[in-house]
C-alpha cells in the first residue's frame, strides 16, 4: 500500500528525512537530507557525485531502506546498452510461439509475440512497471558513453519508456532515482538539467565519529576521535584512493579485533592495509602519518 | 525617497521590482552572467523546491536553490560566492530604501549581548574571545563579535576602504594565522587555522560594508566576480593544485571526446565466431550480428621538457604539468634536458610529492650540467639514439621547450627523423609567439616537423593544446 509508505517517509520536513535516515544507518548531512526529501517531494531524480567511497551508493540504499521500497540497481559500466539496462525480447520464446503455433494465421501470431508476455524486463523497465513505488540506483552512470545518458532522459523526466512495438510504457508508481557519479567525465547538461543536483564530500570530523561510532560502537570514544584524525591525516595527502568512509569503519572494527587501546605506530603499521591500498600509497603514508605517530611504549622496550 | 536613484552608480543600487520572484530572478540572472547555465526549466524546479522547505532556515533555502541551480561543482562555487553577494545587496538595498539605519536604531543589541555594556572594550579579552569563536566554529558567534570589534575601534574612524579597515582591526586583535604564543599566564593557546581567520575577516568585511552603505546610502558598483575569485590562477607559477585540477579537467574532457570519437560501432568488424556462437539461442537463425569490439587508442606518450635556466619559471609549470600527466596516463615517459638529456619516468612513478620531485630532478636528473645552457641538437640526437627503437607511428612525442638553442648547432634534421618516426609530434612553447625566432630561438626550423605548435604558458594554453590533440576545436583565447 503506496499510502503507508508515503506516510512512513515522505510526509513531513527536512528534519524527519534526516531522522528516518539515521535509524536506517545513515548519517546525513542537511545537504543529503534536503535533496532527499526535495526529491520524494517534487518527484524527481537526484544526481549524487563525489568522490569515491563518500556514501552515494549508500544513500540510495538508505532511502530505500528508510522508506521500505525495494531497491532496483543499475550498475552502469561502458557499452551497457538499452538490452541490459531497459528491456530486451525474449527471442527464443518468441521463435518457441512462432513454431508452436502452426496453425494460426501470421497476423495473430506477430500481434501476439510482440506482447508483453515477450519482453525480458531489466532494471529500468522493471522500476516504473513494478507495482509497488521502489528506489532506482542507476549506479556510476559516468561509466556509460553518451548515447545511454540520452536515453535515459525519456525515463527521468516522464517516468516513461518507449518500445516501438508496443508503445509508451508510463510509471504506475512513482520511483525515487538515484544516479551516481564519479566525475570521471562530465556528464550532458540535458541529464542534470532533469536531476536535482547533491555533490557529497567526505564529512568533517564530528560527523565521521558520529558514523564510525554508529557502525562500531564497542569502540571506545577516544580511540574513535583518534581514528577520525589520523583516517583525515591520510586524506589530506595526495593519494592515488584515498580512503572511504566504509574504510574507515572497517579499520574501526578491525582495532575492535587487534584489542588496540591506542593507535600507535606499530598498530597503525600493522592495520595500515585496510585503508590504504595503493603500494604507493602504502609508503607514502608510512613515512608521513605513520612517523608522526608515537611509538608504542609497553610493547617497544 | 529614492537614494537610488540619485546614486552615482547608477540603476544597480536600486532595490529592483518588489517581491522574492524578482528577486530569484535577478539572482538566476547574475549566475548567468557568471556563465552558469541556469534553464528557465532549472528556475522553474527552483521555485517548485522553495514551496516545500522552510524560508526561515537560510541553510534549508540556500540548498534547495543550490541543488536545483547548480549542477556541478564549479558551478557551486559560483554559487555561493554570487549567494552571498547577491541577498546581501538586495537586503541593503531594501534597508537602503526604506531608511532603515541600524546605527540609529539597533545599536547596542551585540554589545549587550555581549555583557560589554556601551564602554570600550578590553582589546585583550575581545580577542580571546574571538579566539574561543574560532577554536569552536561558531559562525553566529563569530558575527557578533565582528560587530563588536568594529564598535570597539570605532564606526567610520577607519580609513573607509574596507580592505584597510579589515587587517588594521586584525592587526590590533593580534590575530594571527599559524601557531599562536603563550598568554602572558603561560597558558598554551590552539593555534589559529588560516580557514578560520579568513571567515573572521569576511565577517569584519561584510559588516564594514554594511556600516559604509548605511552612511552613505549607496551600494558600491556590482562587479563581475573576479576571474581569480573563481578560475585557476594563471600565471607560471601557480600552485601545483591548480595544474591538476586543470588536468583532471582534460582528462575528463579526453574520457568524453574519446567516446565520441569511437561512435557506437559504425564499420565494425563482424566477429564470426560470437554471431554463430548467438545465433544457437535463436535456432540457428544469426539474428543478431556480433561485433568485434573497437579497443581505444592507448598511445604511448613521451614528454621531453627543458628544465634550463631560460625556462626557469615556465619549468616549474610544465614539471607540475608533467606531474600531473602521470597521473593521468599511464603510458607516459618523462625526460627532463639541459645539455644532456635524462629519463626521469621513474622518479615521476615512484614519488607522489612534486616538492621532492623537483628536487630529485635537480639533483640526480643528470642534467645539471656545467653551462646550464640548452643544447638542442644534443638532446635530439641523445633522444634518438636511446628512444629510437620504441618510436613508432602509434606514439605521440610532445616536447615542452622554448627553443632557444643558445647559439648551438640546433640539428633540424635529427628532429626530423624523431618527428618521422613518431606518430604525432607537438611542440609547446612557454614564450609568446610573438617572441618566437626572435634572438637565439629557433622556432621555425623545429616547428616545420611538428604536427602542431602551441604557445603554452598558462592552463587555458594547455586546455587549449588538448582540446586540438583530442580531435576538438580549439577554445577561443
Amino acid at each position: 500500500m503506496p499510502g503507508i509508505i508515503i506516510a512512513a517517509m515522505a510526509d513531513g520536513s527536512v528534519a524527519e528525512v534526516k531522522d528516518s535516515l539515521a535509524k536506517v544507518g545513515y548519517l546525513a548531512d542537511e545537504p543529503a537530507a534536503l535533496v532527499s526529501f526535495l526529491a520524494q517531494r517534487l518527484g524527481k531524480p537526484v544526481l549524487v557525485e563525489g568522490p569515491a567511497g563518500v556514501g552515494k551508493t549508500e544513500l540510495a540504499k538508505a532511502l530505500s531502506r528508510a522508506s521500505g521500497r525495494e531497491l532496483v540497481r543499475l550498475q552502469c559500466y561502458e557499452g551497457l546498452d538499452e538490452a541490459k539496462a531497459m528491456y530486451e525480447w525474449n527471442y527464443r520464446k518468441q521463435l518457441l510461439r512462432i513454431q508452436a503455433g502452426g496453425e494460426a494465421g501470421w497476423e495473430d501470431v506477430q500481434d501476439d509475440i510482440f506482447s508483453s508476455d515477450f519482453l525480458l524486463t531489466r532494471p529500468l523497465m522493471q522500476a516504473i512497471s513494478s507495482p509497488e513505488p521502489v528506489v532506482l540506483l542507476i549506479d556510476e552512470i559516468d561509466k556509460t558513453d553518451q548515447e545511454f545518458e540520452a536515453m535515459l532522459l525519456e525515463l527521468l523526466s516522464d517516468f516513461q519508456i518507449t518500445i516501438p512495438e508496443l508503445g509508451q510504457i508510463s510509471a504506475t508508481t512513482m520511483p525515487i532515482v538515484v544516479l551516481t557519479s564519479n566525475d570521471s567525465r562530465e556528464l550532458t547538461e540535458a541529464l542534470k538539467r532533469r536531476c536535482l543536483y547533491l555533490w557529497l564530500d567526505y564529512p568533517g570530523v564530528e560527523r565521521e565519529i558520529e558514523i564510525v561510532r554508529l557502525h562500531a560502537p564497542e569502540l571506545s570514544e577516544s580511540l574513535t576521535r583518534r581514528l577520525v584524525e589520523v583516517i583525515g591525516m591520510v586524506r589530506a595527502l595526495d593519494l592515488k584512493k584515498p580512503p572511504s568512509i566504509a574504510e574507515s569503519i572497517d579499520w574501526a572494527r578491525t582495532l575492535l579485533l587487534m584489542g588496540a587501546e591506542d593507535i600507535d605506530r606499530e598498530t597503525f603499521n600493522q592495520s595500515m592495509s585496510i585503508i590504504v591500498k595503493h603500494r604507493t600509497d602504502i609508503d607514502l603514508v608510512a613515512e608521513r602519518v605513520g612517523m608522526k605517530l608515537a611509538e608504542a611504549p609497553s610493547r617497544a622496550g | 525617497m529614492s537614494p537610488a536613484a540619485s546614486s552615482p552608480y547608477g540603476p544597480r543600487a536600486d532595490a529592483g521590482p518588489p517581491g522574492l520572484a524578482a528577486k530569484l530572478l535577478g539572482f538566476c540572472e547574475e549566475l548567468r552572467g557568471e556563465g552558469v547555465a541556469v534553464g528557465t526549466s532549472e528556475i522553474l524546479d527552483a521555485f517548485a523546491a522553495l514551496e516545500q522547505v522552510e524560508w526561515t532556515s537560510q541553510a534549508d533555502f540556500r540548498e534547495a536553490l543550490a541543488a536545483t541551480i547548480a549542477k556541478s561543482q564549479d558551478d557551486r562555487r559560483v554559487f555561493e560566492l554570487l549567494f552571498d553577494r547577491y541577498f546581501f545587496r538586495a537586503a541593503e538595498a531594501e534597508a537602503v530604501q526604506r531608511g532603515m539605519n541600524e546605527a540609529e536604531e539597533g545599536r547596542g543589541g551585540a554589545e549587550e549581548g555581549e555583557g560589554g555594556g556601551g564602554e570600550r572594550l578590553d582589546v585583550d579579552e575581545l580577542g580571546e574571545q574571538i579566539r574561543d569563536a574560532m577554536a569552536a566554529g561558531d559562525e553566529d558567534r563569530l558575527r557578533d563579535l565582528a560587530r563588536l570589534a568594529i564598535a570597539a575601534f570605532g564606526k567610520g574612524e577607519g580609513s573607509g576602504v574596507v580592505g584597510v579597515d579589515v587587517q588594521r582591526i586584525r592587526r590590533t586583535l593580534g590575530l594571527t594565522a599559524g601557531s599562536q604564543p603563550p598568554t602572558e599566564t603561560g597558558e598554551e593557546r590552539p593555534p589559529i587555522d588560516r580557514e578560520q581567520l579568513t571567515a573572521f575577516e569576511r565577517h569584519l568585511r561584510r559588516e564594514l560594508e554594511r556600516d559604509l552603505i548605511e552612511r552613505t546610502q549607496t551600494l558600491p558598483p556590482s562587479r563581475p566576480l573576479a576571474e581569480l575569485d573563481r578560475a585557476l590562477p594563471t600565471s607560471p607559477t601557480q600552485d601545483l593544485a591548480a595544474v591538476h585540477r586543470a588536468v583532471g579537467q582534460m582528462k575528463r574532457r579526453l574520457a568524453t571526446l574519446g567516446q565520441e570519437q569511437r561512435g557506437r560501432r559504425q564499420g565494425g568488424h563482424v566477429d564470426v565466431r560470437r554471431t554463430m556462437r548467438a545465433s544457437l539461442e535463436t535456432g540457428g537463425v544469426p539474428l543478431r550480428l556480433k561485433y568485434k569490439p573497437k579497443r581505444p587508442r592507448r598511445p604511448e606518450i613521451y614528454v621531453l621538457c627543458d628544465v634550463s635556466t631560460s625556462v626557469t619559471s615556465a619549468s616549474v609549470f610544465f614539471l607540475s604539468v608533467l606531474h600531473a600527466l602521470h597521473d593521468s596516463f599511464r603510458k607516459l615517459r618523462s625526460f627532463v634536458f639541459i645539455e644532456r638529456i635524462s629519463e626521469v619516468t621513474d622518479v615521476f612513478e615512484h614519488e607522489r610529492d612534486f616538492a621532492v620531485v623537483a628536487q630529485k630532478i635537480s639533483s640526480e636528473g643528470g642534467v645539471a650540467d656545467v653551462s646550464g645552457y640548452t643544447d638542442y641538437g644534443r638532446v635530439w640526437l641523445e633522444f634518438l639514439t636511446e628512444i629510437s627503437d620504441d618510436l613508432d607511428p602509434r606514439s605521440t612525442v610532445i616536447v615542452l621547450g622554448d627553443a632557444r638553442t643558445n647559439g648551438r648547432q640546433p640539428h633540424a634534421e635529427v628532429f626530423a627523423q624523431v618527428a618521422e618516426r613518431a606518430g604525432r609530434l607537438f611542440w609547446l612553447n612557454p614564450e609568446p609567439k610573438l617572441y618566437w625566432n626572435y634572438g637565439d630561438s629557433v622556432m621555425a626550423a623545429y616547428e616545420r616537423h611538428c604536427d602542431g605548435a602551441f604557445e603554452c604558458w598558462t592552463t587555458r594554453h594547455l586546455e587549449n593544446f588538448v582540446n586540438v590533440v583530442a580531435g576538438g576545436v580549439p577554445a577561443a583565447e
